[in-house]
């Protein structure tokens, strides 16, 4: 287990994500009231918290699949779809300054969402060759590579149709990898997957945890919150009730809600304690 | 009190041993009804075969008729150019409707509401006519000079105007399976798309379309088998397409039926030739998906004769 990630020279210390009172609301409900949050580089952040709480929703913006209302929003150390007119007013960003941003920021979703249509070396290629124009040979090769990293290289010209469900999951991470990011988004990565499938998962993202990766994880695995993130965030009703080190808030929560919520996790999740 | 058999009564009992050591159900319901279909639709061929009025000779005779065969190929070429003219204006108009330009939205709302509010005929009719709302089309600069200008009906012509109105028409409702089609794409796909950087553009290309076709496809190939037929009305404006042709020969010798039949001989030739395209197609792109399916010729012969397909196994 490693808490403190290496900072090696040449990154900055910077935070990778930086959101100020991050405001969302679809239509009445407020699914976001006001997110606080700093993801450094290097960084392993769990979002913990009962369903409705506005994780993904959060985790969504990040990549500007939603709109903010208010507040701050930026990666890399830039307003995520918008940027700083000459006024000092926000504009829209275009459709191509849009695409470019969201190109740095990897996402793995619950179901997967592989495209059905290409094999699994077609999935991890489209990117690369397609939107950053890279040698489709060299390109090939990488993908290749990045299949063996999550274990997957004997499936390369298989279709997601003929992979189980863990195995389109580790293929979905690599096609995120292969575009080089610098941040990578989870979206409750083992939700949609069978018990027996989730470990194969996980270890795949443990060890990109331990790469150095910055992560932002939404997750209800709490024992592997415990094992790998620096940083565990519980959120409830759109506010973020505590964060800090996976040994405060998992072992020694500060606030009551966050106690309830671990209680109800663990009474169905033996092993989780 | 029931007797319940000892254990060594149960284990006794005969075992399966593969799918050969069983008797089947019998289906009497399907052998009854095969003899009937057989009697009642054997009856009805041979009455046809050996009926004096049904003058098979002439059908025969007719079948390669030069206006017969004329009149084919303009319901090909008609069918093949409204068609292509179809699939490409209903293309512009479906995306124009899922557009995030609300401009093109409307427009296309507004077109499509016309095309297919309006019937056919009157459509048709009035590009044959068009002549008589605008003697001459030009191209001209708002309040400046005229670039060139054309005699309408040197422009469109009886093939044109029937072009025009079929292909028009029908596009409105293609737009309309695109439009579904683009639709019925999961959400996820876009988003994972839109994840590694692709421009709306090219995940529609590389991503939403190809999936959308396998949705597509099939109500396309009914439009095309439908527009091979609709094709007749045309001559309305005068064109003479398959069926006209026959119906110009039986006004002449009274043998309406067997003509009738060498008309519906070459419409089931074509549709048959579309409907092994289309499959073709849908095996093109139903790549990657585990159930295959639509309408092919072996299903279409024969639903009952063969068992089931069992779905394919999915590997792990």
């Amino acid at each position: 287990m490693t808490v403190q990630p290496s900072f090696e020279a040449g990154t900055t210390l910077a935070p990778m994500v930086v959101a100020r009172g991050v405001e969302k609301s679809f239509g009445a409900v407020r699914v976001l009231r006001g997110i606080d949050l700093d993801v450094m580089p290097g960084q392993v952040v769990c979002l913990i918290g009962p369903s409705g709480s506005g994780k993904t929703t959060f985790l969504r913006c990040i990549n500007l699949l939603e709109k903010i209302d208010r507040g701050l929003l930026a990666v890399d150390g830039r307003h995520i779809g918008y940027r700083v007119g000459r006024d000092g007013r926000l504009c829209e960003m275009t459709e191509r300054e849009i695409c470019r941003q969201r190109r740095d920021i990897g996402m793995v979703f619950q179901r997967f969402n592989l495209f059905p249509h290409m094999t699994a070396l077609e999935n991890v290629i489209e990117g690369p060759v397609g939107v950053l124009g890279e040698n489709r040979r060299e390109a090939t090769a990488r993908a290749r590579e990045l299949l063996k990293r999550v274990g997957l290289e004997h499936k390369a010209d298989s279709f997601p149709a003929e992979l189980s469900g863990g195995q389109q999951q580790r293929v979905a991470i690599a096609r995120a990898l292969a575009m080089r990011p610098k941040l990578i988004l989870f979206d409750e990565p083992t939700s949609a997957l069978d018990p027996e499938l989730v470990g194969e998962v996980l270890d795949v993202m443990r060890t990109l945890a331990h790469s150095g990766m910055t992560m932002v994880i939404v997750t209800h695995e709490i024992a592997f919150a415990r094992d790998i993130a620096d940083l565990v965030v519980f959120m409830d009703e759109g506010q973020v009730v505590e964060s800090g080190p996976p040994a405060e808030v998992l072992a020694n929560p500060r606030q009551e809600r966050t106690r309830k919520f671990l209680l109800s996790v663990r009474g169905e999740d033996g092993h989780a304690r | 009190m029931t007797h319940r058999p000892d254990l060594e009564a149960i284990a006794a009992l005969p075992r399966l041993d593969g799918p050969g050591s069983v008797v089947p159900i019998r289906h009497y319901g399907r052998w009854a009804s095969a003899v009937l279909v057989a009697f009642l639709g054997g009856g009805y061929l041979y009455l046809l075969a050996t009926s004096d009025n049904m003058r098979w000779d002439v059908t025969y005779d007719s079948l390669f008729h030069p206006a017969v065969m004329s009149g084919l190929w303009l319901t090909i070429q008609l069918t093949v150019a409204s068609m292509a003219l179809a699939i490409v204006s209903g293309a512009m108009l479906g995306f124009m409707r899922l557009s995030q330009n609300p401009v093109l939205r409307s427009v296309s709302w507004w077109v499509i509401w016309f095309l297919r509010g309006t019937p056919l005929l009157v459509q048709l009719l009035f590009w044959y006519f068009l002549a008589s709302l605008f003697p001459f089309l030009s191209l001209t600069i708002p309040f400046g000079p005229t670039l060139f200008s054309v005699d309408t009906n040197s422009l469109i012509n009886q093939f044109g105007a029937a072009v025009l109105g079929l292909g028009l028409n029908e596009g409105a409702y293609m737009a309309e399976i695109y439009r579904a089609g683009i639709l019925s794409v999961d959400k996820g796909q876009t988003e994972a798309a839109q994840s590694v950087g692709m421009s709306r553009a090219r995940l529609m290309r590389r991503i939403v379309m190809p999936q959308a076709m396998r949705f597509i496809i099939p109500p396309t190939g009914n439009a095309t088998i439908s527009m091979l037929k609709t094709t007749s009305v045309v001559l309305i404006i005068g064109l003479p397409d398959l069926l006209t042709s026959v119906q110009l020969i039986y006004a002449r010798n009274f043998q309406q039926i067997p003509l009738l039949a060498v008309a519906c001989f070459w419409y089931l030739v074509c549709t048959t030739a579309l409907t092994i395209v289309q499959s073709r197609l849908e095996r093109h792109y139903s790549r990657g998906s585990r159930v295959e399916g639509g309408l092919d010729l072996v299903s279409l012969l024969g639903p009952l004769l063969r068992p089931r397909r069992a779905s394919r196994e999915v590997r792990p």
